[in-house]
């Protein structure tokens, strides 16, 4: 039901841990929906130059939380915001359909942690 | 790759002889028991036999028993059955929260059409309480309808108690035994049940076939109309094949009854107390000591189901989980949820069911490499990460159901 990609990311996730010292941290989710992602963000002059992830949830969280730290890492953070739910299922090949209306979250958490970083660094 | 099932509480492999002489009422025996010549005869007299088959395994009598083509058949001509045949005597049927859909479906459809339904929770280990049966009796109540042994959590109910209930208070007794019948030992008369739902594939037989026990006496109404097969109960040309497995099956479970339950029972709790052993923050669902012999369920704190399933399966081991990815639903399964369980936990959930094709090695093998799996993945948890903050945890009040349902729709 999955994608080679997905499986391949869900296999070998790219980018998992946690920044001790990031610049935004990002949650979504809750444990009772199944799934939670966490984007740690460590940012300079505007652009992402570490991504990590933390993700409790099934085979499509894990994947698309892989996928979109690859997407973003090295970006922007404008371009970052750019980046949609349905961009990262894309560049998986798709998502089982079931799945993209509850665990394809993984920009959501970007964004969040991008919130978070401008929050903290009100001058950029 | 190493290949191993530990997931026959969704189905069974069919026992080879019995394929065989299934292929053979195919093939060979083909004719319709509805027909006078020799083939008709011949697959006649196949019936029978089955029936008698079936029957002695539950200590019913052959005409006590009528084929269906499976467990959501017989379940639904129990319960529509009962409640239409005896509405002139009351409309209130009592079941119970863990109920397979097969039965909780039925009930929401007679509850539409003015049946009152009764819907009783269970315990914190998925059991029934007999008193809380005795107290939701009404003068209207026509049928009380509790499964045998639930397919999750392998819950056994207290069947010949409620049975006694439903005897002494002059209501029909119906019993969802998909889970049990071939598995644990049946007997319609010590423990007074008056319907009882069976599958075929649980137990070796092939898919497509099961049938429905009706004591004598029972006021049940068809809910199909056709030709008079199955005595107007179940009408439309026999599966005899299907019916010869059926049979078949039912004769060798009936003989293997105690060694198969000595067998699985002892690598279940090799395989429990391995897990326990082995992995922290385990939690065993369902009950300690009345359960199936080849159920073991439990949690996986700080993972998902379908991440578990999806590793075990890279590794060649077939399981399943109670987790709301794998349900196609937004929620985890309706069973853990009554027995109380927090979401995290059972989107957590694993069951492994086994069954006397499993070997010692099988389970040697699964905790050989389970640990690395669940380390992987509680690797990348947060839920893992966090463990220690209570105030991270998801409970009913912190978390709003309504988040699970808007999102990117």
């Amino acid at each position: 039901m999955y994608s080679e990609k997905v499986m391949d990311h869900f296999s070998n996730p790219r980018n998992v841990g946690e920044i001790k010292d990031a610049d935004g941290v990002g949650e979504v989710g809750n444990a009772k929906c199944g799934d939670i992602m966490k984007i740690f963000l460590k940012v300079e002059n505007g652009i992402i130059e570490d991504v990590k992830f933390q993700t409790f949830g099934c085979g499509a969280a894990i994947a698309t939380s892989s996928m979109v730290t690859e997407m973003v890492k090295g970006k922007k953070l404008d371009e970052a915001l750019q980046i949609s739910n349905a961009a990262v299922a894309e560049a998986l090949d798709g998502l089982p359909p079931v799945k993209m209306h509850c665990s394809n979250l993984a920009a959501d958490a970007v964004h969040a942690a991008i919130k978070d970083y401008m929050e903290k660094h009100p001058n950029g | 790759m190493k290949r191993i099932y530990f997931d026959h509480a969704a189905t069974t492999a069919t026992d080879p002889a019995i394929a065989k002489t299934v292929v053979e009422y195919m093939t060979d025996v083909f004719g319709n028991p509805g027909s006078v010549h020799g083939y008709g005869r011949q697959s006649r007299q196949a019936v029978d036999v089955a029936r008698e088959q079936v029957a002695k395994l539950i200590n019913a009598q052959p005409t006590e028993i009528f084929f269906t083509s499976g467990g959501t058949e017989s379940d639904n001509i129990a319960l529509k059955g009962i409640a239409y045949a005896n509405r002139s005597r009351g409309n209130h049927i009592i079941t119970s929260a863990i109920e397979h859909h097969a039965v909780l479906e039925p009930c929401a459809e007679l509850k539409k059409e003015g049946f009152d339904v009764t819907i009783l929770p269970v315990d914190e280990f998925g059991m029934v309480d007999v008193a809380a049966v005795k107290a939701a009796i009404k003068p209207e109540t026509i049928l009380i309808s509790i499964m045998f042994a639930n397919n999750e959590v392998g819950t056994i109910q207290p069947i010949a108690k409620i049975g006694a209930i439903a005897k002494e208070r002059g209501i029909y007794f119906h019993t969802d035994a998909v889970q049990a019948v071939g598995n644990w030992p049946i007997d319609v008369q010590t423990m007074n049940i008056d319907l009882l739902t069976m599958s075929g594939h649980k137990f070796n037989a092939p898919k497509g076939i099961g049938a429905l026990y009706v004591r004598k006496g029972v006021r049940l109404r068809s809910i199909q109309q056709g030709g008079g097969q199955e005595r107007h109960l179940r009408p439309g040309t026999e599966n005899v094949p299907g019916i010869v497995g059926l049979g078949m099956a039912a004769e060798k479970a009936r003989i293997g009854m105690e060694e198969k339950i000595r067998y699985t029972t002892r690598l279940r709790d090799r395989l429990l107390s391995g897990i326990l052993a082995k992995i922290s923050d385990i939690k065993l669902n369902g009950h300690p000591s009345e359960r199936l012999p080849g159920n073991v369920n439990v949690s996986v704190l700080y993972v998902e189901g379908e991440s578990l399933l999806l590793t075990l399966d890279m590794k060649g081991i077939a399981a399943s989980s109670g987790s709301a990815c794998t349900s196609g639903s937004l929620d985890p399964s309706h069973v853990l949820l009554a027995m109380g369980m927090d979401h995290a936990t059972a989107h957590g959930s694993l069951r492994l069911t086994l069954g006397d094709d499993n070997t010692e090695e099988d389970v040697d093998y699964f905790l050989e490499v389970f640990p690395a799996i669940v380390d992987r993945l509680r690797s990348m948890s947060p839920l893992y990460a966090n463990r220690g903050d209570v105030s991270k945890r998801c409970d009913s009040a912190s978390c709003k159901e309504s988040e699970c349902e808007i999102r990117g729709s």
